[in-house]
C-alpha cells in the first residue's frame, strides 16, 4: 500500500503544473497586467505610470510565459508565470495583489468555515442515512410514499430560499437566533445553529434518495435473506448488515469532501455574515488578484487529489478484500 | 430591561464590548487599504477618516459646504511667487504667478494614538510571549505631532514603492515631487538594503519646507485654489516615520499586520479591532486633542435638534462597530431590529421603508414611523450620464448636424421616467455638469437646459416632434440614415450587459425607437470597456462622477480638452475639445467663488449644453433611514469624518430592542407536536411490519 500512496501522490506533481498552467492562461486570457493594476489602483487619477509602477513593483511587467530578452534558463523563469508558480510547490502562497499574506489570510479564514461545514456534514450524513433507512424499512408504505414526496419538495426548493426564508421566520420573527454574524470560540455556537440547519435541511431531500438507493441495491442481495431468515428483525437487518456493506459508495461521496472543507460555501458564507473562506476565491476573481486565485485554485486542486487518495485507503479500512496496489 | 436586551437569543453582538455608547454599523466588502496615501474610496474612508486626520476639514452642519481647520491652528496663507522667485501681491494676474506657497501651521500639543511603534524598543524586536495576535497587548506609547509628520506623509505620496492614486495628478502641482520620486526610485534600487524610512529621510523634496516644529510650507506649481480640499482628503494626514519602521518587521508582514491594515492617527478614534473579514471596531482615541461639537450650523439645524450636543467635546461614543454584512437582506431585517443604528434602502426593501402622497411627496410608511424612525435624503454631489464620444463619425464632431443628432436624443431620452422606474425616484434629472450643492450649479428657471427643456411653471421636456425635427436637420429623416436606406443604427457600449441590466437596457433601446433609431448593445467586461475609453473606440456609453471636493472645478474638468481620454488619458471620457470651453475653464479654475465665476461657469455650462456632448443624466438621491436614538445624522456629502458627530441614546435603544426582539417558542412546541403525531402512525406501521415478518 504503500508504494501505491508514493506513486499516487507522485502523480500529483503533473495534475498540479497542468492546473496552475491552465489557470495561468485562463486568467491571462480574459486580464492583463495593466487591466490588474487598473483595478488595484481604481480609476480616479491614474495615470501610465502608476499603473507601469504598480505592475514593476509587484513583479507584473514581466513577460507571461517566455522572456525573448534574456538567455538561456532565464528565458524561462524571468517570467510572471515562472515567478508566480515555483512557490506554489512548496505552499510559499506568497502576498496577494492588495498586499495581504496569503496563508496567514487563509489560516484565519478556515476556521469559521470550517465551524459551519463540520457540522453540516456529521448531521447532514447521519439524518440521511437515518432516514434513508426508515424509508427503506417502511418500505410500500404510506409513509415511505410521504418521505420520498417530502425529499421531493425539499429538493425543488433552491438553497437561497431556505437561507432567506429561515432567516426571516427564525431569526426575525421568532428572534430565536442571530440572522447573522459571527464571534469566534463558544460565542459562535449561537451563530452556526441556523447555516447548519439550514444546511441539514436543504441538503435532506437528494441526501435521502441517494442513500437509499444505494440500500435498495444492498437489501436485495442474498445475505439480507439469510440474515432475515435467520430470526433478525429488519431494523437489525438494516442498521447492522445493509448500512455496513453499503459504506464504500458512502465514503466515496464523504471522504474526498473532507480535505475541502474549509474551502466554505459562497451562499451560506455570504448570507451569514460568515467570516469563512467561501467568497475569498470570488473576491479575487472579481478584483483580478491573480495571487490569490492561483493560489486557492492549487490548494484547491492538491486537496481534491489527496481526498481522492484518502477515499482509497478508507476502502481499505472498511472492506478487506480491497487491495491497493 | 437592559439585561432583556443583552441576553436576547437574537442579539448578534457578543458582551465584549465594555460600553453601550457604540455605534452599530456594517460594511459590504473589505476595505483594500487602509493606508491614506493609498485609500481613495468612501468603503476606506469610513474607517481611516475616523483615524487619521489632515488639516482641515469640513464644517459638519453649515451650507454651502466650508473649509474649517482641523490639525491646522489656521487657514493656510498662501502667497505667490513670479518665475524668478519674486513674490507677487493677491491680485496679480494668474498667468504671471508661477509659483502658490501654503504656510500652514499646526496647532500645538496633538498627540498621536497610543500605539507600539512609538515605543522605539520594539522596532529592534518583540517581547518573546507576544503572539503577534494583538497589537495593543505590546507595550505602547504616543508622541506629539510636528510638521515633519506631514512632510513624511507627503513624501510617502511621492514613494513610488507606496503607489499612491494622486501620485500622478500631484506630480503636476507639487514642486519637486517628481524629482523626489524619481530619485526614490534610483535610491531602492542602489541601496536595497535601506529601509523605506530611511530612503525617504534621505532626500529632501523642493517644495516641501520645514520652518519649525510646528509650520511647514508647500510649495506648488502656478495657481491652483482647490489644492487646499485636497489638504481636506486623508492623502495629506499626518505619518509618524516610527510607523512605517515599526511595521517593516517581517513577523508583522507575515501576519497580515501591516500599516495598510492598522492605521497610526490623530483622530478621535484608533483601530481597536481589525477583522476585515468579520469586524473592525473602532474605540475612543485616549489622546484626542480637544475638539467641541459645532454650535453654529445651517438654517434650521437648531430646529432639527442638530444643535442639541453643541458644545459637548467630541467623539459622543465610545466605540463604532462595522459588521461584514455582504447581503442587503440580512443587514436590512437586522436594522429593524435594531441591530443596525442606520440603513441606506436597497430596492428590495424600498417599498416596505417609503411611500409617495398624492402630491408625490416622499415619506415613511406607517410601519418606519410606528418605530420612530427617521428618514433623510440629499441629493448627491455625483452625475451619471449618457456620453458620447466626440471621436466618433457619427455622433461625434462639432458640425451642426452631429449636434443637432445629440440634441435630438437628448430630448427622447426621458430621464425622468428611467429615475421613476430605476432609481426607485431617488433621483434628479440634470440640467447641466454641475450638481445642486456645489457652486456653480443653478436652480429653476436659469438653470434649465434650454435644448431640452421648455419652462412654464417647471421644467417641460420637450416634445418628440421637436426630437424629430433636430433629427430631419441632422440628415436622418425619421430617423432613417441616407447611407443605406434604412433607421440609423448607433451603438452603446456597456459592461453591464447580464441579466439584470435586461430591463434597463430594453429601456434604452425603446428611447432610441422613438427616433426610429436602432440601437445595439455591444456588451462587454469591464476591462475590454476600460480599454475602448482608453482608445476612444466607444461609441456611446455611461459614466460617473462623484465629487472630490465641493468645487465646480471638480466637475467642469470632465469636459476640458487637456484631459480627454483617449487622447491625453484624462477623465475626458467624451474626448469633448471646445477652445471656448477651455480658456473659460482655464480662467475659472483659479477664481475664487464670485458673482464673476458664476457668469463664466453660466457660460460654459450653456456650450456644452448646445454641444449636447453628454445626455447630463441625472443626480442620485441619497435615502438613509436612522433609528430614534440615533443622534445628529446629517447628510454632508463632504465631510468622511462623521462618526465623532454621532450621539446614541442607550436607553432608548435598550428598550425597542427589548421590545422587537421578544423571542417567540411556541412555534417550536408546535414542530415538536407534530413530530410526536408522525410516530404513532409510524409506530403501528412498524408493528405490521416486524409482525409480518415473524410469519
Amino acid at each position: 500500500m504503500i508504494n501505491y500512496i508514493i506513486r499516487r501522490l507522485l502523480y500529483v506533481l503533473p495534475v498540479l503544473i497542468g492546473v496552475n498552467i491552465l489557470t495561468f492562461v485562463l486568467f491571462f486570457v480574459v486580464n492583463t497586467p495593466d487591466d490588474m493594476a487598473r483595478m488595484q489602483l481604481g480609476d480616479k487619477h491614474v495615470n501610465q505610470a502608476a499603473i507601469d509602477n504598480w505592475k514593476h513593483q509587484r513583479g507584473y511587467d514581466l513577460p507571461l510565459l517566455w522572456n525573448t530578452e534574456q538567455k538561456g534558463f532565464k528565458q524561462a523563469t524571468k517570467t510572471i508565470f515562472f515567478e508566480k508558480s515555483v512557490g506554489l510547490f512548496v505552499f510559499d502562497l506568497g502576498i496577494s495583489d492588495s498586499g495581504r499574506d496569503i496563508v496567514a489570510d487563509i489560516s484565519q479564514r478556515m476556521w469559521p468555515s470550517l465551524a459551519i461545514a463540520t457540522p453540516s456534514l456529521i448531521f447532514g450524513v447521519l439524518a440521511n442515512i437515518t432516514f434513508a433507512l426508515l424509508l427503506i424499512f417502511y418500505r410500500s408504505s404510506v409513509l415511505e410514499f410521504g418521505g420520498l414526496f417530502l425529499c421531493i419538495a425539499l429538493m425543488s426548493i433552491s438553497g437561497l430560499f431556505y437561507i432567506i426564508s429561515a432567516q426571516y421566520f427564525v431569526g426575525k420573527l421568532l428572534a430565536l437566533t442571530p440572522i447573522s454574524g459571527y464571534a469566534p470560540g463558544a460565542d459562535a455556537f449561537k451563530f452556526i445553529i441556523l447555516p447548519v440547519l439550514i444546511g441539514v435541511v436543504g441538503g435532506l431531500g437528494s441526501g435521502v434518495r441517494w442513500y437509499r438507493s444505494l440500500f435498495l441495491e444492498e437489501a436485495a442481495k442474498d445475505y439480507v435473506r439469510t440474515a432475515k431468515a435467520k430470526g433478525l428483525s429488519d431494523l437489525q437487518v438494516l442498521f447492522k448488515h445493509v448500512l455496513k456493506n453499503a459504506m464504500i459508495p458512502i465514503l466515496t461521496g464523504i471522504v474526498v469532501i473532507l480535505p475541502l472543507l474549509f474551502m466554505g460555501s459562497l451562499i451560506t458564507e455570504s448570507f451569514f455574515g460568515i467570516p469563512g473562506l467561501g467568497s475569498y476565491t470570488i473576491d479575487a476573481i472579481s478584483s483580478q488578484d491573480f495571487a490569490i486565485v492561483r493560489s486557492m485554485v492549487f490548494l484547491g486542486s492538491f486537496l481534491y487529489i489527496i481526498g481522492l487518495l484518502l477515499t482509497d485507503i478508507s476502502y481499505t479500512l472498511v472492506d478487506p478484500r480491497v487491495r491497493l496496489e | 430591561m437592559s439585561a432583556c436586551t443583552d441576553d436576547a437569543l437574537n442579539n448578534p453582538y457578543v458582551k465584549d464590548d465594555g460600553t453601550d455608547k457604540v455605534i452599530y454599523s456594517s460594511f459590504s466588502e473589505r476595505p483594500k487599504h487602509l493606508d491614506p496615501a493609498k485609500a481613495y474610496s468612501s468603503n476606506e474612508y469610513a474607517i481611516i477618516a475616523q483615524v487619521y486626520e489632515p488639516l482641515f476639514q469640513y464644517h459638519y452642519l453649515k451650507r454651502p459646504y466650508q473649509l474649517e481647520p482641523l490639525l491646522a491652528r489656521a487657514m493656510p496663507t498662501v502667497s505667490y511667487f513670479d518665475n524668478d522667485g519674486q513674490p507677487l501681491p493677491d491680485s496679480a494676474p494668474d498667468n504671471t504667478i508661477a509659483f502658490s506657497e501654503y504656510r500652514l501651521t499646526i496647532n500645538a500639543g496633538t498627540k498621536f494614538q497610543p500605539h507600539p511603534s512609538f515605543n522605539i524598543a520594539l522596532h529592534k524586536g518583540f517581547p518573546q510571549d507576544w503572539d503577534a495576535k494583538s497589537l495593543y497587548d505590546l507595550p505602547m506609547a504616543s508622541r506629539v505631532l510636528t510638521a515633519d509628520d506631514f512632510i513624511y506623509q507627503i513624501k510617502r505620496l511621492a514613494d513610488p514603492a507606496t503607489q499612491s492614486p494622486i501620485a500622478g495628478l500631484m506630480a503636476n502641482y507639487i514642486v519637486g515631487f517628481n524629482d523626489f520620486s524619481e530619485r526614490q526610485s534610483a535610491l531602492a534600487k542602489q541601496y536595497p538594503q535601506w529601509g523605506k524610512v530611511q530612503r525617504l529621510q534621505s532626500e529632501t523634496m523642493s517644495g516641501l519646507k520645514k520652518i519649525d516644529e510646528h509650520a511647514f510650507i508647500i510649495r506648488i506649481k502656478g495657481k491652483y485654489p482647490q489644492f487646499v480640499n485636497w489638504l481636506a482628503m486623508p492623502f495629506f494626514a499626518p505619518m509618524p516615520w516610527e510607523a512605517d519602521e515599526f511595521y517593516s518587521n517581517p513577523m508583522l508582514v507575515s501576519n497580515n499586520i501591516t500599516l495598510d491594515w492598522f492605521p497610526v492617527g490623530t483622530g478621535p478614534y484608533y483601530l481597536q479591532e481589525n477583522n476585515p473579514n468579520r469586524r473592525m471596531v473602532l474605540a475612543k482615541n485616549p489622546n484626542f486633542h480637544l475638539e467641541y461639537y459645532p454650535s453654529e450650523g445651517a438654517a434650521g439645524s437648531r430646529e432639527q435638534g442638530l444643535l442639541d450636543d453643541a458644545g459637548k467635546r467630541l467623539p459622543l461614543t465610545d466605540k463604532a462597530i462595522f459588521s461584514l454584512e455582504k447581503e442587503s437582506i440580512p443587514y436590512w431585517n437586522k436594522f429593524l431590529q435594531g441591530y443596525y443604528d442606520a440603513s441606506g434602502i436597497s430596492s428590495d426593501s424600498f417599498d416596505q421603508a417609503v411611500s409617495f402622497s398624492a402630491a408625490g411627496n416622499v415619506g415613511l410608511t406607517d410601519n418606519m414611523l410606528e418605530r420612530g424612525i427617521g428618514l433623510q435624503t440629499a441629493v448627491t454631489t455625483s452625475s451619471y450620464y449618457f456620453g458620447f464620444n466626440m471621436l466618433d463619425d457619427v455622433v461625434g464632431g462639432y458640425s451642426e448636424q452631429t449636434k443637432k443628432l445629440r440634441q435630438a436624443i437628448s430630448i427622447v431620452m426621458d430621464y425622468e421616467e428611467y429615475i421613476s422606474i430605476f432609481q426607485n425616484g431617488r433621483g434628479v434629472p440634470a440640467q447641466g455638469i454641475i450638481p445642486p450643492g456645489i457652486f456653480g450649479h443653478v436652480d429653476g428657471k436659469q438653470g434649465v437646459n434650454p435644448v431640452v427643456y421648455s419652462w412654464n411653471e417647471g421644467a417641460i421636456r420637450r416634445p418628440l416632434t421637436e426630437a424629430n425635427r433636430l433629427l430631419l436637420e441632422a440628415g436622418y429623416a425619421q430617423g432613417i440614415d441616407p447611407k443605406t436606406g434604412k433607421p440609423l443604427v448607433l451603438y452603446f457600449d456597456t459592461m453591464d450587459s447580464g441579466p439584470d441590466s435586461k430591463a434597463r437596457l430594453n429601456w434604452l433601446r425603446k428611447q432610441f425607437n422613438k427616433l426610429n433609431i436602432q440601437l445595439v448593445i455591444r456588451g462587454t467586461d469591464y476591462n475590454r470597456f476600460q480599454q475602448k475609453m482608453r482608445n476612444g473606440n466607444a461609441q456611446m456609453f455611461m459614466w460617473g462622477w462623484n465629487a472630490d471636493y465641493p468645487d465646480p472645478e471638480n466637475f467642469l474638468f470632465l469636459l476640458y480638452g487637456k484631459n480627454a481620454k483617449s487622447l491625453h488619458g484624462g477623465e475626458n471620457a467624451a474626448n469633448y475639445q471646445s477652445a471656448q470651453f477651455d480658456n473659460l475653464f482655464e480662467k475659472m479654475s483659479t477664481m475664487e467663488n464670485t458673482p464673476e465665476r458664476q457668469a463664466i461657469i453660466n457660460e460654459m455650462v450653456a456650450i456644452t449644453q448646445e454641444d449636447a456632448p453628454w445626455l447630463w443624466g441625472f443626480h442620485p438621491k441619497a435615502f438613509s433611514l436612522h433609528h430614534a436614538w440615533y443622534k445628529n445624522a446629517n447628510p454632508n456629502l463632504m465631510a468622511n469624518n462623521k462618526t465623532k458627530y454621532i450621539n446614541i441614546d442607550v436607553e432608548l435603544r435598550k428598550s425597542y430592542q427589548a421590545q422587537w426582539n421578544k423571542p417567540v417558542y411556541w412555534p417550536l412546541m408546535l414542530i415538536l407536536l407534530a413530530f410526536l403525531c408522525l410516530l404513532l402512525p409510524a409506530y403501528i406501521i412498524y408493528q405490521r411490519i416486524e409482525r409480518a415478518s415473524a410469519l
